[in-house]
Parts: structure tokens; sequence; C-alpha cells
């Protein structure tokens, strides 16, 4: 599975899941589609469940929830999916290079022709020359450009990013984003991230998470391209209609 | 490095020495004075030198095998859950048991030679290597581990790649504390029945009222485990250069 490319990238569908989190249902007969092939962006308040439901889609073995799961044909995402979170992850012993390579190393599949892919990874991301460095040698946005190379590395179908870009400042932000953008296209993306403007530049479609337990209480299909430019007035419209109505707190 | 800090404190406290043996006129069968010390430690030079290798070997062996078996003891108990309830009690349970008590019983079982005073050593330094390694690699970070499952990464390469090298900076810290107490086992054990070693030498001129020479083999001893902890804490800082706490330096 690994070695195939983002191609026929699957729909992740979850139908009727309920979930327990400290005594309390965090979800309850939730339903949610996510179209394959395009980015999906997750939005809510803290608290709302939304790292959760991408951890479920994850298939993280301590969560037991009830309802299904499927992606694509499959009832796990086992082999299908590849994650990125907010902290880069990048193991501090190892180079750059060798952590772009990580998912190689840890399934003994690493070669000359992976290292090869990472390298133009790398100089893609406008990183060459920093093969050989250790994390502590880079910046926070190179590291976490890093961190999605060494997820784009796992050729998966399905890329869930969990706030992958809330830590950097807005401009490295905005070039990263860009970045992804392009570097997944083709791909079954989800990105949680409480940034309603990173939600509607990226998403092809934002949903909107609220109440307690969480359901979709919102879904937006912004038109274009994506990334789109943040200038845009469609955007600069939406983001206000989403501000208003994260704040009054009906998603809350 | 800088050598003039560990210089100018080490020549510190010698002046303090003289200062208190000058002040209270103290009789040099209790303490004698740095010179008379390093007279000694000239005169009896080789005997020092000869019985310096002898604890230094015991040190160094009951190091490397003390370090080994705590190595072992950590791997085996994150391999297996198993294993870890039933040897976990033991390794607590070994340090209720009072090392020194243990020296006897050790010379009575592993004789005069090097052997008891290695076992003495790796008694002490197991504990700290054990208990450091294992409670490193129990603090794996788990978004780590996580990723690692997303990734379908394979059980030992987890371990090799991820869960070791996350646990060295604890492991280095429980070896520098090994470091610093080996020399402790070794010198009981010689206390206790030996013919060679500085803490043979010792109890040798203790019993010769030679204590200058007591003091000169001490201040040898003294030197020699503040090298090796010097070395050691170098070679760690070198091999294991993602540790954290730099912002405390």
């Amino acid at each position: 599975m690994t070695a195939q490319p983002a191609r026929s990238a699957p729909d992740i569908v979850l139908e009727g899941i309920g979930l327990h989190f400290a005594g309390q249902p965090l979800f309850q007969g939730l339903d949610l589609t996510v179209p394959g092939g395009r980015t999906t962006c997750i939005l809510g308040p803290s608290g709302c469940g939304k790292s959760t439901l991408l951890r479920l889609m994850a298939g993280a073995p301590d969560l037991a929830f009830d309802g299904t799961l499927r992606v694509g044909a499959h009832p796990s995402p086992r082999g299908l999916a590849a994650w990125m979170s907010q902290n880069d992850l990048l193991l501090p012993w190892l180079s750059l290079l060798d952590n772009v390579l990580l998912g190689a190393r840890l399934r003994g599949e690493l070669s000359e022709a992976k290292r090869e892919k990472a390298r133009g990874l790398i100089r893609e991301a406008g990183l060459a020359g920093c093969e050989a460095k250790l994390p502590s040698a880079l910046s926070g946005g190179m590291r976490q450009r890093g961190a999605l190379l060494r997820t784009l590395m796992e050729e998966r179908p399905v890329i869930l990013m969990d706030e992958p870009f809330s830590a950097l400042d807005a401009l490295t932000r905005a070039r990263l984003q860009n970045l992804a953008a392009r570097l997944t296209t083709g791909a079954t993306v989800v990105l949680v991230t409480h940034d309603p403007m990173e939600a509607l530049r990226l998403g092809h479609r934002v949903v909107v998470l609220g109440g307690s337990p969480a359901r979709v209480v919102e879904c937006v299909e912004p038109g274009g391209p994506v990334p789109r430019e943040a200038g845009n007035p469609e955007l600069t419209a939406r983001y206000a209609a989403l501000m208003a109505r994260l704040m009054n707190g009906e998603a809350a | 490095m800088n050598l003039r800090r560990p210089l100018i404190l080490a020549a510190g406290l010698i002046a303090l020495w003289q200062l208190l043996v000058a002040l209270t006129g103290v009789p040099p069968y209790i303490l004698p004075g740095p010179l008379p010390v390093a007279r000694a430690i000239a005169s009896h030079l080789p005997a020092l030198a000869g019985h310096l290798g002898a604890t230094l070997a015991e040190i160094l062996l009951g190091l490397a095998l003390g370090t080994l078996l705590g190595v072992s003891a950590a791997l085996a108990m994150i391999l297996s859950p198993l294993l870890k309830r039933w040897m976990l009690p033991v390794l607590v349970a070994s340090q209720a048991v009072p090392v020194f008590a243990m020296a006897p019983i050790l010379v009575l079982w592993l004789g005069y030679g090097m052997a008891s005073k290695v076992a003495m050593a790796v008694l002490i330094i197991f504990f700290p290597v054990a208990s450091s390694f294992y409670s490193g690699m129990r603090r794996t970070d788990a978004d780590l581990l996580e990723l690692a499952r997303i990734m379908d990464a394979r059980p030992l390469k987890v371990l090799t790649s991820i869960v070791i090298p996350s646990a060295l900076p604890a492991f280095a810290s429980g070896l520098r504390v090994a470091t610093a107490v080996a020399p402790i086992g070794a010198v009981v054990g010689e206390w206790v029945g030996s013919s060679r070693g500085l803490g043979f030498y010792m109890l040798h001129a203790n019993a010769r009222m030679q204590i200058d020479v007591m003091f000169a083999a001490l201040a040898i001893l003294a030197a020699a485990s503040l090298t090796l902890y010097f070395l050691v804490d170098r070679l760690l800082d070198r091999l294991v250069f993602w540790q954290p706490g730099e912002g405390l330096r």
C-alpha cells in the first residue's frame, strides 16, 4: 500500500458514532462523510472533540466507540493514513533527512530510491542544504515543513492533520499552508483547526462542529481552487459569518 | 573545557585544610596537613599507583557489568509485562538490603580476590542504571508512539529507533550516579577483605599508624573518582547530545 501514490483517494465515512470521554458523551449518533481526494477542514471551539474525531479516523486503539468507520471499502485506516500534528514530532537525534524517512525506517523499508525521493521533497520544500541538520538547528517553520515532508513520504491516500500550523507565526503559517495545499493535492485530507481563515483557505469543504455532544452544525463549501487568497471577498464574508457563529456560542 | 574553576576549588579546599590544621593544632595522627600527605604520596607513589590500578580495575569492571545487567533488566521489563510484574518488586526489595551488609557475604562467597569487589560495585550500580533506563523508556512520548503505530512500524524498530534513544538522557543520568557511587562499592569490598587496592592500603596504613599514608591513599582515590566522573560526564554529554536541560546551564 505504502509504495502506491495517493491516487484514488478514499472517502471516509462515519456513521452513528458514539463516544464517551471522562463519563460525558462527546459524540452521539454523529454522521460525517469526508469526500475522497479533497481537503476537509474541521472547525470548532476547543474541547468540542475535533481532535478526538481525527484520532478516531486514525484508528487510535484506545478510543472505544459505537457506530461504524469506513475508509473507502476498509473498516480501518490501517496502512491508508498518514498523520501530522501541531507538535512536529521530529526525533532530535536524527537528521532532517532521516526524520523525513522515519516511516520507511520504522517499517524496515529504507532504500536508495526512498532516500532520493526524500531529498527531492526536501528540495521542493525549500530546505535544500538542510538534509544533514538536526532538528535543533532548524527554525520552527523549517521543522514543521520537515514534519509535512515526513507525512508526504508515507504516500498514503489519506492525510490526517491535527492543527498542523497553529504553532507558527502568521507569515510562516501562510507559506506552509500553501506548500501543504500544493503537495497534498489528490489525497483525502482532513485538517482540524481552530482558525476559520485557515479552514476557508485550505478546505474544499469546511465542517463546523459544535454543541455537546458534538454534532455538525454547519457545512460550508467555498468555491474555487485551494489554497484561496486571504483577500478574496467571498472568504472575508464567510470568515465574518463563521466567526460570528463561533463567537456567539451557536457552535459552542 | 575550562580547568581553572576546578583547580581554584581544589586549591581553596587544600588551603582550608591547612588552615584547619594550623588553627586547631590537631595532632598529625588525627589529621595530617596537606604537606605531609603530599610527601607521603611522593614517597609511596609506586605502591599507591599499583593499588590504584587494582581499585580502578574493580570500578571499571563493576561499571561495565552493572551497566550491562541494568540495561538488560530494563529491556526485559519493557519487552515483557509479565517479567516486569515479577521483577519490579525484586528490584525495589534489593535496595532495601543495605549493600554494605552484603560485603562480608560476598567476600565469603567470592573470595578475597577481585570478584567480590566487582560484585559489590555491580550491586551498587545495577539499580540506578536499571531504574533510570526503564523509567526513561516508559516515558517515551505517547504522540511519537501513536505516530509510529499509524506508520505501521515494526515493534522492534520502534524500540531501537524511538524508545531506546528517547530513554538515553535518563539512562545517562543513571550512569552518572552509578559512576559516582561505583568507587564506594569497590572500596567497601576491599575493607572487608582483600590484599590489593586503595581501600586495603588505607586499612593497612591505619593499622601501622601511618596516618599520612592513609590520607595519601584517600586523596588518590578521591582524585581518581573525580576524574572518572568527569570523563564519563563529558562522554555522555557528547554521545547523548539531545539531553534536555540546556536552559539551566
